[in-house]
């Protein structure tokens, strides 16, 4: 019989239907393996203090009503850069140690409306100022699979929360590559939805035109069923599209991938990846096949003249949205600030100077058109394209060290299809050296549907979805 | 040596729409309880996000079209870098290169046309207070007017002297109370004036200008006259001392001291911001529909300039059209007779322009008493006169030795012959003309 942390969320829910355990129960499970794993992982900075009381709560709703709504007492991970009234919410950076969020992130506000139970915040990068936790202010969070390789990320936490089977579903939120990357060095499922499907109010901005929050889980079914939840246009954020959200989980457990045409990039096997992960790739192409789809090789543009595009970008972006932390009305002082989000101060204002303007920004902008117009050209014949997430496993604890482009070079494959504002799953598809290996299926902006179908149909048919037996990787 | 002042004005409105520019919160701040109408977005708290007003923008428009502004089809926001504690964000949400509204222009009295530059949407700032508080000097930030949707129209440096410039603010001001976006008062801050002035100066030597001076927050037309009449005769001052022209660096910024009714420099070029604009990206690209821009013309009111031209088609002098328009009873009182065929529509404005009348009261009775016209039959008046002529041949010829100021008897009699019916005017001419006879 499976173990409390094992299940995913139809499973939690089915035992609390059936009166196997409650929530108080599922809980406490998690909470005393918090204890004893998260001080080796550093995957949690803050818990919630109120979880028992409101997983009682739950209990009491589920003897009177049953289970009635989609995420009642699921255990969940929220990444530290989305404001939870009640949890200190910090984005792992100092200038905001202690701060208190004076209202709740819609993403956290639908959650909870949806009965879902916040064990606690996430470790990332600071600021989601990198790809692998290195950046935070509260030391990097371990791979599960391995405590001397990186998580990735920058919503590293939540991907290792999955992995090492602290929560039963997480959040994170990516700018390019933040739920992709780290959910493919930890071996986990991350959706990426397209930009605009759904809220970044009260999600601390990073790169506010590429921002993406979304699911991050042991399943693509676990992450249909939250982004069903999560998604939707909000009031609140002038950015999220009117268009109806799909039931994503009506695309599950279909029963093959005919008439699905996917293109599996050139581009993207890349000339410095090795063998065995382009073989990884090349697989599940096969594996997809297989399935009844038809796969071609396609071309796009070099994915790394999106390096420059995004790094322009989002660094002028993060200079502008940070001139808030002003060190005075709320957290630290800005000498508090880590040199990672410094350096991107500086690049970002650079960047958008008078007589750099049209050299930086405007440029970036015009090669950010070309990209999306070349996804939209190849989305006309093909639902779907895939390529490896990364050009390798998790990298070793101390990579970043000295490297200031790491997170760009480690995401140059995920670069294009952010900057373009896509869907994309990421979910595993082998491993290398006892690592894993991401697979993203990437579709056009709102198919969400298209994507999830796909992943769904491979990962029921693979067998790359485990988890590492933390009493022997720790 | 000839001078001709060159102003341009750069005028800030409030609008008064029920809620600020980006979030909920009441937009009407004046006089309220510091910071009691904010919330994450005006406060600019870490995730919050702007939402624009639809009404504020739709207001924005139709100012531009009131003042002969082309409604851009395509438009957007731009954040407007600048560190200071009156902005809580670090930046302002502004237009920058795409603004909703440009090229329009307002017609002076002379038919001189000033050109509008452009007409944009951004969000006002919070206020500081400096003030003492337990002994010590200290800074105090009231975010309540954080976001409160502001108008900014720009003109063309088509005014020379301070008069126009006086007459431009006046035409605006006008005009926003006239469209119902904002009360435009001055008191309140509602209204904010920014002159930009320099110089042209005509010699032997060709055209010369004088280095722009731009003069900050002025919150009356008369503080912006004086500023403006300053800076003129101080920059030929300047001129004539050290021969410094215009150059694309040497623009300055200014302030007023309303006391001593002068200006005094705030900073120079070298100092001047680099405000790093670039394109909101929490708020999507505007796309405006024709329809949109007809639905908002159809809803703009008949504007101050058409009314003043239309009371003057109706006889009435210009000098009283411009008094009628400012006191909205009066251009009541004149549409409501202006159909009445025993109402001379001019010498009703006349009478209420000079103050003759009660305008609260029966206007029309006391307009009847004020103005009686009577009998104009000259037919019937003829007669009359003709017997009054026939029974007085001594005084006849009397008049016609040169007592000519008899004929007020022939009207008196004449008047008193019809029980006051006739009309004087017309008595008059009559009895002169058959005196003369």
């Amino acid at each position: 019989m499976k173990q409390l942390h094992e299940l995913t969320i139809k499973e939690v829910l089915d035992g609390y239907q059936n009166n196997d355990f409650t929530c108080v129960d599922i809980v406490k499970h998690f909470q005393s393996r918090i204890e004893k794993f998260n001080p080796k992982l550093n995957v949690y900075l803050a818990q919630n203090k109120n979880v028992l009381k409101e997983a009682q709560e739950i209990d009491n709703e589920i003897s009177e009503k049953g289970v009635t709504r989609p995420l009642l007492g699921i255990p969940l991970a929220v990444k530290d850069n989305f404001l939870t009234e009640g949890i200190v919410t910090t984005a792992s950076s100092n200038i905001l140690r202690g701060y208190d969020p004076q209202y709740q992130s819609t993403v956290v506000k639908k959650l909870k409306e949806a009965g879902a139970i916040i064990l606690g915040k996430t470790n990332m990068d600071s600021f989601a100022h990198g790809s692998s936790t290195e950046t935070s202010d509260f030391g990097s969070t371990l791979n599960p699979w391995n405590p001397e390789k990186l998580p990735g990320g920058s919503s590293g936490g939540s991907a290792a929360a999955i992995a090492a089977q602290l929560a039963t579903v997480a959040i994170g939120s990516e700018t390019a590559g933040s739920i992709r990357q780290p959910s493919a060095w930890c071996g986990i499922t991350g959706f990426k939805p397209t930009y605009g499907r759904v809220s970044r109010y009260g999600v601390i901005a990073m790169g506010s035109s590429l921002d993406s929050p979304g699911p991050m889980g042991r399943t693509v079914e676990d992450c249909a069923i939250v982004a069903e939840v999560i998604s939707g246009k909000d009031d609140k954020d002038a950015t999220t599209s009117p268009a109806p959200v799909e039931k994503y989980t009506d695309s599950l457990c279909s029963p093959d991938l005919r008439g699905v045409r996917i293109g599996i990039v050139k581009e993207y096997l890349l000339p410095e990846m090795s063998d065995d992960v382009k073989n990884l790739v090349l697989n599940a192409a096969n594996q997809l096949r297989l399935l009844g789809a038809t796969v071609d090789e396609v071309s796009l543009m070099d994915p790394r003249y999106s390096i420059g595009v995004y790094t322009v970008i989002q660094r002028s972006e993060v200079s502008s949205n940070l001139a808030r932390f002003d060190g005075v009305r709320f957290g630290e002082s800005r000498d508090t600030l880590c040199e990672e989000t410094k350096r991107r101060i500086m690049l970002g204002t650079y960047t958008l100077s008078a007589g750099y303007y049209d050299a930086f920004y405007k440029k970036a902008q015009a090669v950010r058109t070309k990209i999306v117009n070349e996804f939209d050209e190849i989305f006309k014949t093909y639902d779907a394209v895939i390529g490896a997430v990364s050009p390798g496993p998790a990298r070793s604890v101390g990579a970043t060290k000295n490297q200031p482009m790491f997170g760009e070079m480690e995401d140059v494959l995920v670069e294009p299809s952010s900057i373009a504002g896509l869907t994309s799953v990421s979910l595993p598809c082998g491993f290398v050296d006892g690592l894993p290996i991401g697979l993203q299926i990437t579709s056009n902006q709102l198919k969400e549907s298209t994507a999830i179908k796909i992943a769904d149909s491979y990962q029921r048919h693979t067998n790359f979805h485990v988890f590492p037996n933390l009493e022997k990787t720790l | 040596m000839k001078f001709t002042p060159l102003i341009g004005l750069e005028v800030h409105v409030e609008l008064e729409t029920k809620s600020k520019m980006f979030c909920s919160c009441p937009a009407d701040h004046f006089g309220k309880e510091p910071n009691t109408q904010t919330c994450p977005v005006c406060l600019g708290l870490p995730g919050a996000l702007p939402v624009p007003n639809q009404k504020a923008i739709e207001s924005c428009m139709k100012i531009g079209l009131a003042l002969n502004c082309h409604v851009n089809s395509q438009s957007k926001f731009d954040r407007k870098q600048y560190f200071y504690p009156d902005l809580a964000k670090g930046y302002q949400i502004s237009q920058y290169d795409e603004p909703f509204c440009s090229n329009g222009h307002i017609t002076l009295d002379s038919g001189k046309k000033i050109g509008v530059e452009r007409v944009h949407m951004e969000e006002d700032t919070g206020k500081l207070q400096h003030v003492v508080l337990d002994g010590k000097k200290v800074s105090l930030v009231d975010y309540n007017r954080s976001g409160v949707p502001l108008v900014e129209i720009v003109s063309r440096p088509d005014m020379s002297s301070s008069a126009e410039a006086k007459e431009y603010l006046k035409k605006i001001h006008d005009i926003v109370r006239a469209i119902s976006v904002s009360s435009a008062d001055m008191e309140k801050g509602q209204m904010r004036l920014e002159p930009t002035v320099n110089v042209c100066l005509e010699s032997e030597q060709g055209l010369r200008y004088t280095p722009l001076a731009e003069v900050k927050n002025i919150n009356s037309f008369n503080y912006a006259v004086q500023a403006i009449d300053y800076e003129v005769s101080r920059q030929i001052k300047e001129f004539e001392s050290t021969g410094q022209e215009k150059t694309e660096t040497n623009k300055t910024t200014r302030g007023y001291d309303s006391v001593k009714k002068i200006t005094f420099l705030q900073r120079t070029k070298e100092e001047a911001k680099d405000y790093r604009y670039f394109p909101e990206p929490d708020i999507p690209p505007f796309i405006i529909e024709n329809e949109l821009i007809e639905k908002l013309q159809r809803e703009i009111p008949e504007l101050p300039e058409q009314i003043i031209s239309n009371l003057i088609k109706l006889g009435i002098e210009p000098k009283y059209a411009k008094i009628i328009y400012a006191n909205p009873e009066s251009l009541e009182v004149v549409k409501r007779y202006q159909e009445d065929t025993e109402v001379d529509i001019a010498k009703l404005a006349s009478l209420i322009a000079n103050k003759k009348i009660n305008i609260s009261g029966d206007v029309k009775k006391e307009y009847q008493k004020l103005n009686k016209t009577g009998n104009t039959n000259v037919e019937e008046l003829r007669v009359v006169i003709e017997k009054i002529v026939n029974d007085n041949p001594k005084l006849v010829a009397d008049y016609k030795a040169g007592k000519t100021n008899l004929s007020g008897f022939f009207v008196g009699q004449a008047i008193k012959e019809t029980k006051g019916k006739a009309d004087p005017k017309t008595l008059n001419k009559l009895v002169v003309e058959f005196l003369r006879k």
